[in-house]
């Protein structure tokens, strides 16, 4: 075992050896952590209501024990089924994505207070509660949840449908386009609608185009990988070889001026590179889609007004505080007024920021729980990021790795370019906050990526004989020899 | 794959890293900044949304927070505006906070530290701190006769407990109603501040504590003080009282108010000269004791300090420098003296209280939101202006200014009443102040008062007419 460690050229023999033959090593399932940790999520999701239904002095209402009994009924069915259908899966998962979930819950249930309040005064009936649509959509991303873990029993079944799945997840990205489905909400083009449901096709894509580029890879990754000439101690691939990331390049584009949507963009090229480095393992990819970035960033800029417009306002949005720059400054405003500890669940004003219960849900949260509440959320994501590619490094299969990889990167980057635009680390760009955010494309498609996660951890964690990854690891010897 | 899923991994953790330190920098470090930048509401929201706590007179609040239903929450409402507005100020929207309502802040608001407790408990059940409640020195009824004396009058009232420096009334007159710049309508709030500031009798200046105009003969027990405290003097001293005085080293005469002689044949003791207010006597007597002695006498009494009360008070002030016509003139105060109601209310205070000057203050005591009492203020000492019987023998020679002398409008029945009248030009042309300063009753007195009347026209008799009614009424009210 050794030998095929060193074989890879991996650091840490040991690990690698442990990874590359789970057979050996006997994993507990680890259900009841996962069990007692789902506990403790929801707990914590209901002390959070209990203390906006306190300090909002709304009190105890129906809409609590609702929100409150169907959150805890989902989580219980998943880790049911988790149990049932995958039980050597990642215990850390499924909690972590529930207490995100759980804590946007909160978050929504409290703005609707807010909103309820100001049609109060302002001698209006009071608005639908959104926490009542977002927990149908949490209800439908359980559903599709255990739908998945159910119906994909291996994940490799997926790689079979590799160029179907991409195609799907093509059109559904210019889906948006079309005429009589396609909406724009907000000035980007990224919504189709059905009567009176609308549906954010690219949340769906980006799951399918991660399965695509995961089989493809691995399907091509020997070619792409080949070195045509040095530059600087660098290998850069041959010029035929370059039409893939041409091609990412291009829709990526395509995205942005068609519909309008830097951060789809900006996530979808991302993701490209990322997985086409892991695939190939060579730098020079990197470099390529870097280079490609700043081409397409620079052509973007002084072609299109509505992406210098973003970027004037992140320079300086003081400025611009009454129009472009409004939303952005009243975020900033309102972490401010969040400080080191925020200024309670239901004792802040997170109901001056646009979009509070979507885009900037971040800041909502920001100032009401602090930076201590806001970076414990950025080490819940980290959590979720770092469990995947754990998922991703332990996989038994180059599929299987590439996937669990590559669905780590979606989550990663669209949480960087979300949470880096609303706290202005960098340009703002219209993403949905994964598991915060009200809205049910997002909320299913972040779940889905879940029970994905944890199928795949589930087959790397398996104690039986899997003989697909032995031959795996004999083909990669072979190949690098 | 493993490792460049590692490095990924890696690059990941970094842009997660860098998130964590941008909100960090944001909340922690740039919190402050955002927070007073113009176009954040949530400061505003957020003292609106808090009840603050009341201002009270005796038991009942002047000013407390009363629960709207429009966004800002609570509204501030005077209960009689115009009375109190020289202790409350206002509580605007537009103009920010004037009076207790902007120095007491932090305990209306409920965010002091005297509070910690409360704060921990409202932590905990994560609840809106409530204001506490600030209880004020102010007596209700000399207030209330103060205000209505003036009413008609441009100028200041204050009261004060000799023995404890407890400020009983501060009147301004003409007055504001701060109900109309408190309250939810920023349109109707300019179009009250821009009448204010526009009317030239300065309705928004709190005359009683800001307001500095020259003392004129007030200021004479100063000078007498001056003169007991050198040792030099005593009430029979015999003085010089011309009916004109001719000012060293120049040219220029001072005259009597009357334009007669003072005393018998231009001779006149001290006791007399304070009395009848003579001019001649007390610019002679300032000469003899120097611009230095008069100097001290009213630092002792006063003047050049700053007090806080806690409302900022203009400081009074002596000049420096004076050559002997300029001390001969600020020894009937006149020249460069200036003195707010209040200072003049202080000398008359030392003078009551045997000579021993008592910090003015106007905060009695802080509750809590519970209404316990956090904090009491208790009498502080600011110095001793003069001996006991020096003090003793000053307040007989005001006495006879009121059963005798200039000053008989602020007569008592049945209290001896000490006191002083006093006329000061403000300039060339401008018209005449008006003055009473006075205590009763005349040992261990439980009222101090100063009357300034500005623009009160020329004769040394609207001191008594004018001022001495006013100090009469609130010595009256107090003494009931």
């Amino acid at each position: 075992m050794p030998d095929v460690a060193a074989a890879h050229g991996l650091p840490g023999g040991t690990f690698v050896s442990v990874a590359d033959a789970p057979q050996s090593v006997r994993h507990p399932s680890r259900r009841l952590l996962e069990l007692f940790l789902l506990i403790f999520a929801w707990a914590i999701g209901v002390l959070g209501v209990l203390q906006v239904a306190w300090t909002t002095g709304e009190g105890v209402t129906t809409r609590l024990w609702i929100t409150v009994s169907v959150v805890g009924l989902l989580a219980l069915a998943s880790h049911v089924v988790v149990l049932w259908k995958a039980r050597y899966a990642d215990p850390i998962l499924l909690p972590t994505a529930t207490l995100l979930t759980m804590l946007g819950l909160i978050m929504i249930y409290r703005l609707d207070v807010a909103a309820a309040r100001k049609a109060d005064l302002n001698g209006n009936p009071a608005p639908t509660p959104d926490v009542y649509a977002q927990l149908t959509w949490f209800t439908v991303a359980i559903i599709l949840f255990i739908a998945v873990l159910i119906l994909v029993r291996d994940h490799r079944v997926l790689q079979r449908y590799t160029y179907t799945l991409g195609l799907v997840g093509l059109i559904l990205l210019v889906l948006p386009l079309a005429p009589f489905v396609g909406t724009t909400i907000n000035g980007a083009t990224l919504w189709l609608r059905f009567g009176g449901f609308s549906f954010q096709p690219a949340e769906a894509a980006k799951i399918l185009l991660t399965i695509f580029f995961a089989g493809y890879l691995v399907e091509k990754r020997d070619s792409l990988a080949l070195v045509r000439t040095n530059v600087l101690g660098v290998g850069f691939p041959r010029g035929k070889d370059l039409g893939p990331i041409l091609i990412a390049w291009g829709i990526s584009l395509a995205i942005l001026v068609l519909e309008n949507d830097l951060g789809t963009s900006m996530l979808f090229f991302g993701l490209f590179v990322c997985m086409l480095y892991i695939a190939t393992q060579r730098r020079s990819w990197l470099i390529l889609g870097g280079i490609l970035f700043l081409v397409g960033a620079t052509l973007a800029y002084f072609l299109f007004t509505h992406v210098r417009v973003r970027v004037v306002v992140w320079l300086d949005p003081w400025t611009y505080s009454d129009t472009s720059g409004f939303q952005i400054v009243q975020s900033l405003f309102g972490l401010a007024n969040g400080g080191m500890l925020g200024t309670g669940l239901g004792a802040g004003f997170p109901n001056l920021v646009p979009f509070a219960n979507t885009d900037f849900i971040i800041s909502a949260l920001g100032e009401e729980l602090g930076v201590t509440g806001l970076i414990a959320m950025i080490l819940l994501y980290a959590i979720l990021i770092e469990r995947g590619l754990r998922t991703a490094v332990s996989g038994r299969d180059a599929f299987g790795q590439l996937l669990a990889a590559g669905l780590s990167i979606v989550l990663a980057l669209q949480v960087f370019v979300i949470v880096g635009g609303v706290t202005r680390l960098i340009p703002l760009t219209g993403l949905t906050t994964p598991f915060l955010s009200y809205g049910g494309s997002s909320l299913v498609a972040n779940w889905i990526i879940v029970a994905l996660l944890l199928r795949i951890s589930d087959r790397a964690r398996r104690p039986e004989v899997v003989v697909p990854a032995a031959d795996d690891a004999l083909t990669q010897v072979v190949r690098r020899v | 794959m493993n490792r460049p899923i590692r490095r990924i991994a890696f690059v990941l953790g970094l842009l997660l890293v860098a998130l964590v330190i941008n909100v960090t920098v944001i909340q922690v470090f740039l919190a402050r900044d955002y927070r007073d930048r113009p176009g954040n509401q949530r400061i505003l929201l957020q003292e609106y949304d808090r009840e603050r706590g009341p201002i009270l007179v005796g038991p009942d609040p002047v000013a407390r927070s009363k629960e709207t239903g429009d966004t800002l929450t609570y509204q501030r409402m005077y209960s009689n505006g115009p009375l109190y507005a020289s202790v409350t100020g206002f509580y605007s929207l537009v103009y920010g906070a004037t009076g207790l309502e902007r120095t007491e802040n932090s305990i209306l608001t409920g965010k002091s530290s005297l509070f910690v407790v409360d704060r921990v408990q409202q932590l905990f059940a994560g609840r809106q701190p409530h204001g506490g409640a600030v209880t004020t020195t102010i007596n209700a009824r000399a207030q209330a006769a103060a205000f209505n004396a003036m009413k008609g009058k441009r100028g200041a009232v204050v009261a004060i407990e000799p023995s404890t420096g407890r400020i009983l009334a501060s009147v301004q007159s003409p007055s504001f109603d701060p109900n109309l710049l408190s309250s939810h309508d920023p349109a109707a709030i300019r179009d009250y501040y821009n009448a204010l500031t526009a009317d030239p009798n300065k309705p928004l200046l709190n005359r009683p504590i800001v307001a500095l105009n020259p003392p004129g003969s007030t200021f004479k027990l100063v000078t007498a003080a001056a003169a007991l405290e050198s040792g030099e003097y005593t009430p029979d001293s015999v003085l010089p009282g011309p009916a004109t005085f001719l000012l060293p080293n120049s040219t220029k005469e001072l005259g009597n108010w009357n334009g007669k002689a003072c005393g018998t044949k231009g001779k006149v003791t001290l006791r007399l000269a304070l009395e009848q207010s003579c001019n001649t006597a007390f610019a002679w007597l300032g000469v003899q004791l120097g611009d230095q002695a008069l100097r001290d006498q009213a630092r002792k009494m006063g003047f050049d300090s700053a007090f806080q009360i806690p409302l900022r008070a203009a400081t009074s002030h002596f000049p420096d420098n004076l050559d002997p016509a300029q001390t001969a003139m600020s020894a009937i105060g006149q020249f460069d003296v200036r003195a707010t109601a209040l200072e003049m209310a202080l000398v008359a205070s030392a003078i009551g209280n045997g000579g021993v000057l008592m910090n003015p203050y106007l905060v009695q005591e802080v509750r809590g939101p519970g209404l316990a009492v956090l904090q009491t203020t208790d009498p502080t000492t600011f110095g001793t202006s003069m001996s006991a019987a020096n003090a003793a023998t000053l307040t007989e020679m005001m006495v006879n200014v009121v059963e005798d002398g200039t000053g008989t409008n602020a007569r008592i029945g049945g209290v001896r009443v000490a006191g002083k009248t006093g006329t000061a030009q403000t300039g060339n042309d401008n018209p005449a102040v008006a003055w009473f300063v006075s205590f009763a009753p005349a040992l261990q007195p439980k009222v101090a008062v100063a009357v300034v009347v500005e623009d009160a026209g020329a004769a040394e008799v609207s001191g008594n007419g004018l001022a001495a009614p006013v100090a009469r009424a609130v010595m009256q009210a107090v003494l009931r």
